[in-house]
């Protein structure tokens, strides 16, 4: 690559020279593409470089130089020219401006590409190279907006004619068109990077909320019991000085008093079971009702998400994550959170009558307990880490079994048992060092808390027996001090394990919180709108699609009519299916927009825009229940004849009805006892029962053989009859009643036309033919199933 | 596979466009042809294939040491600019230990950010390689993790 300091063009490059140049120019300098203001370097930079007349219009910032070092330098679209500024910082912390100009001259084009995330602008004089830049997609800007911006400036400045406003105001980044009312454009505005707050647990209040006044009576019940079991030590006072000591020293038993105090010891262990038990019961209850909630809520979010998050997790983690983490949360609440909150009512209530019996024996007494709480804060740090990352361990062996028990008959065809004992043997080897890790510190803690303790209690003894000497407080007082704080110090000891429960249940609510503040990436209209009657006519306008650092689709344009057949062909590979999970809106374009009767399909409420939508897959998945539930999936309410109905004409009926339960046979997980062509014969009744007005057929014929796609096809004729129908196969001769077919190619549209046009041009259709009539199979590359890899190795 | 020497029988050379231009031993030229590593991660040296921009397999190079120095090195520039995997030398900050976060890190390439989706975009390679993938998909290699300063690996290891 030859970068902007070439020799060629070197008469373009001037050095710094260029702010002779008029007066500063005081035009506000816009926003760049994604909306984002210029940085404030450069607008000084800039506005010493442009003329009086000049303008500027749109400024990427290039954060790559051509050894692809991260670096900053701008360029820039004026009415004149293109602008480059390149910044160097020397090591003695002088800058440098070096500035390229590219003035706009017939002939001048700028182009894309892009390549494992980094972007590459080229600027071509016909097909001479002049320069090329490149940057991350960090820089977030729309490539292609920019080349337009280009070359609408360029256009505009050699033909003299002013730029035409768009009839709409697209979103300048991605071309969602805008409506009046709308401010930020929904695509662009949706992504957040803000990560989750640490204080995760106080989050589940959300979920609390309902049961305030439930958990405000568990509150004062738990006062009340933690009142109640304080008043033995309490009796225990008078129970020594005026009974036991007295009678020693020779006065005899005052057994009324002994009874009275008996009575009041009993009385109030009665208490503190009766207000312990409803207070348990009560908070119980309600905790389990909050893990319930954060079930559901969290696998209702669950579903909303788009495939793209799918696509990015593992069953095994997501599973994970609303089972066991939310049960977690729950035991916490329930359990730890309660039993924590009694033990803290209790010190309080404990200190504040040992201070009102004796401040200065209290003061001793209460004296470790600081630095108790300050060990426990401090390990606290680290047990959470090590708690978090048990969890992200734990994950990672559930995984394994999550890829292994699905795809056994694999594993088991290629005699791979002993391989995949390996990887779970490592997965759990990795989990038992990261628990070792952590036991190391975990088991010093509840020992240590111990022998503070037995510290504590020889400091009030010592102390005690020194204030008894000197007859500042009686026995009676010593023995209640010592059975309050034994209770005291055992409580602390049970306290210290909330650390890590507490740490378990916040970073189990932490994982399940990052699942609901994950933002479908495919949102709901803010103003959606409602459309009556569809007619099925569908317009994609610039559309592009990433998947991951991979652009799918680029600058695709295609309108359909109402009731048109288009046919998708091309290699795996070319785009189609992403053009069908780009039309159902299970992903949302990156650039450009797709639209249903001229509305945006992203301003349409998504499962109203779905209901306009049957689809039929190349691998029809059937859910767990009876046939006639299965057709009846996408509308519950249908009637038996309904279905019937839709069986027929999905020449599913009569087989159906050979099954010993008819349409009231189970079928299995996935479909298990039927064949291939029968479950898409199925999936097929399933579309037409919703009567959509679109419908997309995903290779929906690809996994059967010769005779069953005969038959599918029989059914496929009734079902796309009168409706907008997008089909993708690979046999090219399924697509013979196609009105048009559309050949794609990297995510390109390379030709259109129907099957003659297309064969009298000659090209890349053509070629695809003709490779198909010389053999039916070479072009079925995509039968990578490992099911069907697996069965065939099974069946042989 | 062919154990023999390779026979170097086509040249590669920029063209005005500035792309890369394939000239077989047939004398048929293809432009805009690119080299492809087929183990990026695992044996990048080995295994390097030139693609048309149709993609489909000009010549398959087994190994890159077999080459003459001068073809080595167009390939080796060309790679380079394809190839954009900053290897990462020190994480100087990161903005939270909860996702999505945002990095501060020192690489080979220079400083940069890079924002951290989730934990499971961190991929343990072998050993002690981790392959990070940012928002923006740009890949990001630890080479060693043992190798890292012991700052970066604290702070690298709330995320493993």
């Amino acid at each position: 690559m030859k970068l902007t300091n070439n020799s060629f063009f070197n008469h373009f490059v001037r050095h710094n020279e260029c702010s002779k140049l008029g007066p500063v120019n005081s035009k506000i300098l816009p926003q760049n593409l994604s909306g984002k203001p210029l940085p404030a370097i450069w607008q000084p930079i800039i506005q010493s470089h442009l003329n009086n007349a000049e303008e500027l219009h749109a400024w990427i910032e290039i954060n790559l130089d051509a050894q692809l070092h991260f670096t900053e330098h701008l360029l820039i679209i004026t009415n004149q020219r293109l602008v480059y500024f390149d910044v160097s910082q020397s090591n003695t912390g002088i800058q440098s401006i070096s500035v390229t100009e590219h003035p706009f001259r017939a002939g001048l084009n700028l182009r894309h590409s892009d390549h494992a995330g980094v972007f590459k602008l080229q600027l071509f004089d016909g097909d001479l190279r002049m320069a090329s830049w490149c940057y991350t997609l960090g820089s977030d800007v729309s490539s292609t907006r920019f080349i337009k911006q280009f070359e609408q400036q360029s256009t505009s400045f050699l033909t003299g004619q002013a730029i035409a406003t768009e009839a709409t105001e697209p979103c300048p980044k991605c071309q969602y068109p805008l409506t009046a009312d709308q401010d930020e454009c929904p695509q662009c505005s949706s992504e957040i990077d803000t990560p989750p707050s640490t204080w995760t647990l106080f989050r589940l209040w959300r979920f609390a909320k309902p049961y305030k006044w439930q958990l405000l009576a568990g509150f004062l019940l738990m006062l009340a019991s933690t009142a109640a079991t304080l008043v033995p030590p309490y009796l225990t006072i008078p129970l020594m000085d005026r009974v036991l000591i007295p009678y020693q020293n020779g006065t005899p038993i005052d057994t009324d008093l002994v009874a009275l105090l008996l009575i009041g010891l009993f009385g109030s262990a009665l208490l503190a079971w009766a207000l312990g038990w409803s207070k348990t019961y009560i908070l119980a209850l309600v905790s389990e009702r909050i893990g319930a909630d954060l079930r559901t809520i969290t696998y209702d979010h669950l579903l909303k998400l788009s495939l793209e998050y799918f696509g990015g997790k593992r069953t095994g983690d997501l599973m994970a994550r609303i089972g066991s983490e939310s049960d977690r949360i729950c035991v916490f609440l329930s359990l730890h959170l309660l039993d924590f909150a009694t033990d803290v009512l209790m010190i309080i209530m404990t200190a504040a009558i040992l201070i009102s019996i004796n401040p200065e024996l209290a003061l001793v007494t209460l004296l470790p307990l600081p630095f108790i709480a300050w060990m426990i804060h401090l390990v606290r740090d680290k047990l959470r880490t090590g708690f978090e990352k048990i969890d992200r361990v734990w994950s990672e062996v559930s995984n394994v079994l999550a890829d292994t028990i699905p795809g056994i008959r694999v594993v088991k065809a290629f005699a791979q048992e002993a391989r995949e004992s390996a990887r779970f043997r490592d997965a759990n080897q990795h989990n038992l060092a990261v628990n070792d890790r952590i036991n190391k510190i975990w088991s010093l803690f509840s020992p240590t808390v111990t022998l503070l303790t037995e510290v504590g209690l020889l400091l009030v003894w010592a102390y005690g027996i020194w204030q008894i000497s000197k007859n500042e407080i009686s026995v009676g007082v010593l023995t209640a001090f010592l059975a309050y704080i034994s209770r005291f110090y055992t409580r602390l000891d049970s306290m210290s394990r909330i650390v890590s429960v507490t740490q378990k249940a916040a970073s189990g609510a932490k994982r399940i919180f990052d699942i609901l503040d994950h933002v479908s990436s495919v949102p709901e209209s803010s103003n959606p709108v409602h459309l009556d009657k569809v007619s099925g006519r569908i317009e994609i306008r610039s559309a592009g699609f990433r998947y991951g650092n991979r652009a799918v689709i680029r600058d695709l344009n295609l309108t359909i009519e109402p009731g048109e057949m288009i046919g998708l062909v091309g290699h795996s590979g070319s785009g189609k299916s992403t053009m069908v999970n780009l039309m159902c809106r299970f992903y949302d374009v990156s650039t450009g927009s797709i639209s249903l009767d001229g509305v945006n399909i992203r301003s349409l409420p998504i499962s109203e825009y779905r209901r306009n939508i049957g689809l039929v897959l190349q691998e029809p998945f059937l859910f767990f229940g009876s046939i006639a539930d299965n057709i009846a999936y996408g509308k519950p309410d249908a009637t038996r004849a309904e279905i019937v109905a839709a069986a027929r004409a999905a020449h599913a009926h009569e087989f159906i009805l050979r099954l010993p339960h008819g349409y009231d046979s189970l079928v299995g997980e996935r479909g298990h006892g039927l064949s291939g062509g029968e479950r898409q014969r199925i999936s097929i009744a399933r579309a037409l029962l919703i009567d959509p007005r679109i419908l997309i057929l995903d290779e929906a014929t690809a996994s059967v053989d010769t005779e069953t796609e005969k038959e599918i096809q029989k059914a496929l004729d009734n079902l796309v009859h009168g409706r907008t129908t997008i089909a993708i196969a690979h046999r090219l001769s399924t697509l013979h009643k196609a009105n048009r077919l559309v050949v794609l190619d990297q995510g390109q549209i390379v030709e259109v036309g129907n099957h003659d046009e297309l064969m009298a041009r000659e090209g890349a259709y053509y070629r695809l033919y003709q490779a198909q009539a010389r053999n039916v199979d070479t072009d079925l590359d995509d039968v990578s199933n490992n099911d069907s890899i697996a069965g065939k190795a099974a069946s042989t | 596979m062919n154990t023999s020497k390779l026979i170097i029988d086509f040249k590669l050379a920029h063209n005005a466009a500035g792309q890369l231009q394939f000239t077989a031993a047939d004398g048929t030229v293809a432009n805009n042809v690119y080299p492809v590593r087929a183990f990026p991660i695992a044996a990048p040296e080995e295994g390097i294939s030139i693609i048309d921009k149709e993609g489909s397999e000009l010549v398959w190079i087994p190994d890159l040491a077999e080459l003459p120095t001068e073809t080595k090195a167009i390939i080796q520039a060309e790679l380079a600019l394809r190839e954009f995997m900053p290897l990462i030398h020190r994480i100087n900050h990161v903005s939270s230990f909860a996702t999505p976060s945002i990095w501060d890190v020192d690489t080979d390439k220079g400083s940069t950010q890079l924002t951290l989706k989730g934990e499971d975009q961190i991929w343990r390679i072998k050993g002690n390689k981790l392959l990070i993938t940012d928002k923006h998909s740009v890949n990001f290699m630890i080479k060693d993790v043992e190798q890292l300063d012991k700052h970066s690996r604290k702070l690298l290891d709330r995320f493993l």
